[in-house]
């Protein structure tokens, strides 16, 4: 028998902590099959209604809609941090190495509520686009930027960069540059390196940033609820109102649910998709 | 090779696009900084006149002033937990196997996907079945489980790193297993484990949507009394609340860089 001192103390407290989360997963699980009582905290009877309530067209739309905003939003972060990514791992400088570090990641600590606000005052009809497009003479009227899915997206692809950056930059610095070199010395120009080598070496940091911006969207609120103003409904904006503007637990307990087998379903297709790319990284 | 002095033009194309990305990422910042010593009571830009008042709005507001104590609270206490915990699950992680070792670290790495208002939602129902209040201790539950993960990776990288023959080299030596974690194992890990705990740290201080679920108005932290001001007022207040946030993060940050490299903690240096 091993030796395995300590197994114990190690372990225990991080089994707790899982306890917790699964006994708050198990709380939604077995709310979401039980009656709505309205005006009242408390739960009836066993049923399946709250399940086929999400059928309802208000629900199913609301859904389509933000598995479309998630996946809008993380093919953005990934075109606009891709190049960021790449310039942080291959950047010679120190300096500017630090420089793009820390740019990048610092919105990460700032929370979502500070970064929603900050585009609020960049989109709004008297906020900064609108007050630079104006005294540009380009438009007279402000446009519309509040209150509109490309606001929303726009202040998304914001809020998902730094992770997006953060694991593709951990996928392009663990690529042999050897390869390159290799392919540099047989007379590929840059470009054909960049498509042939190393986009396709760095495919697993693309799969975990993409999932992860993926999920990430799927959970903010801040910015849907208030950049959207109630003309975006997401799963998340929905689950809210269900719980504190209706009390109809149940119901927000089996909405987020559905979500949540949504973005596992997306997640284990994404991964599912990249394996033969990934297997290629691996070689 | 490109040498600085004469790089390809499609270099330069890519020196371009990186700066407008980040100066993308870097907009919002700019335009808060500047709205917030804006002297009119509108969110209006540029503004016409500039003074301090909205900073001293921000520092004396109620809701704040109590949201920053609750959140250092609970910030203290999860992130204190939340190294504990990581800390003592990343060495078992590391040095053995157990049973339902990949099933637990499933289960305290998934609230990197789970969406945090389904955590909320799900800690609020069980708080209502235990009949326990949405106090301090529930809200610090659910700060520890979103963090975890965070936590997790950075002593588990430094973890990776260590070597392993210094804690050999004590046992061969006679040392009991506690002396080696105490006088080997835990001093050689101490820059992951403070970077861990910051990263923590700054991650609960800034936790929002399921702190909005799980907190109440004695329990809520600042983010939570920030979003309420949002809804309820629309002057700079909040722009100069944001700048004073947007300078400690990246005061601690350029620290966190300097002492420990950043680049390492995220596993995003080259090898």
């Amino acid at each position: 028998m091993k030796q395995r001192p300590f197994l114990g103390w190690f372990v225990s407290p991080a089994a707790l902590v899982a306890l917790g989360l699964t006994a708050a997963m198990a709380a939604i699980l077995q709310y979401s099959v039980r009656a709505y009582v309205p005006g009242s905290l408390n739960v009836g009877g066993l049923t399946l209604d709250n399940f086929t309530a999400l059928l309802r067209p208000l629900y199913a739309w609301a859904f389509w809609g933000t598995i479309l905003l998630c996946l809008l939003t993380a093919v953005f972060t990934l075109i606009l941090a891709y190049p960021v990514a790449y310039a942080l791992v291959r950047v010679r400088s120190k300096a500017l190495k630090s420089f793009i570090l820390i740019a990048s990641v610092t919105p990460l600590f700032l929370g979502e509520v500070v970064r929603t606000y900050s585009w609020m005052i960049v989109l709004g009809n008297n906020g900064f686009i609108n007050s630079v497009l104006k005294s540009l003479g380009i438009i007279d009227r402000p446009l519309q930027m509040m209150f509109t899915t490309s606001g929303v997206v726009a202040a998304l692809v914001h809020v998902t960069m730094p992770i997006m950056v953060i694991m593709l930059a951990a996928g392009l610095s663990h690529i042999d540059r050897n390869y390159e070199k290799a392919a540099e010395s047989l007379g590929a120009g840059p470009v054909r390196r960049f498509m042939t080598i190393t986009l396709p070496l760095s495919m697993p940091g693309i799969v975990a940033g993409f999932s992860t911006a993926f999920a990430w969207t799927f959970s903010a609120f801040a910015t849907p609820q208030l950049i959207g103003g109630g003309k975006v409904s997401t799963v998340s904006t929905l689950v809210y109102q269900l719980g504190f503007a209706s009390f109809n637990f149940p119901f927000a307990a089996s909405l987020s649910l559905a979500g949540l087998v949504m973005t596992f379903a997306v997640i284990a297709l994404m991964k599912r998709a990249m394996r033969p790319v990934e297997r290629l990284g691996e070689q | 090779m490109s040498y600085p002095m004469r790089r390809s033009p499609l270099a330069v194309a890519g020196i371009l696009l990186v700066a407008a990305i980040l100066g993308f990422v870097m907009l919002p910042a700019v335009v808060v900084t500047i709205t917030a010593f804006n002297d009119k009571a509108i969110l209006a830009f540029p503004p016409q006149s500039y003074s301090w008042r909205w900073f001293e709005r921000a520092i004396s507001y109620d809701d704040f002033r109590k949201g920053f104590w609750n959140g250092l609270i609970v910030t203290a206490w999860a992130s204190t937990l939340a190294l504990i915990v990581g800390t003592g699950f990343a060495l078992a992680l590391h040095r053995y196997t157990f049973s339902l070792k990949s099933t637990l670290e499933a289960l305290l790495l998934s609230p990197l996907v789970i969406p945090h208002f389904t955590i909320g939602l799900g800690l609020l129902i069980l708080s209502a079945q235990l009949t326990v209040g949405r106090g301090y201790p529930l809200v610090v539950l659910a700060h520890v489980i979103l963090v975890l993960p965070f936590v997790l990776r950075s002593v588990f990288i430094s973890l990776k790193n260590l070597d392993g023959r210094l804690e050999l080299a004590a046992s061969s030596l006679g040392a009991s297993p506690r002396r080696v974690l105490f006088t080997i194992t835990l001093p050689l890990l101490v820059p992951g484990l403070v970077s861990g705990w910051l990263f923590a740290a700054i991650l609960s201080f800034n936790e929002f949507t399921a702190t909005l679920f799980v907190s109440n108005q004695a329990t809520q932290t600042l983010p939570v009394a920030m979003y309420n001001y949002v809804r309820e007022y629309a002057d700079p207040t909040l722009a100069a609340l944001s700048v004073i946030y947007i300078v400690v993060t990246a005061l601690l940050l350029t620290l966190a860089n300097f002492f420990f490299g950043l680049g390492k903690i995220l596993n995003v240096d080259a090898h």
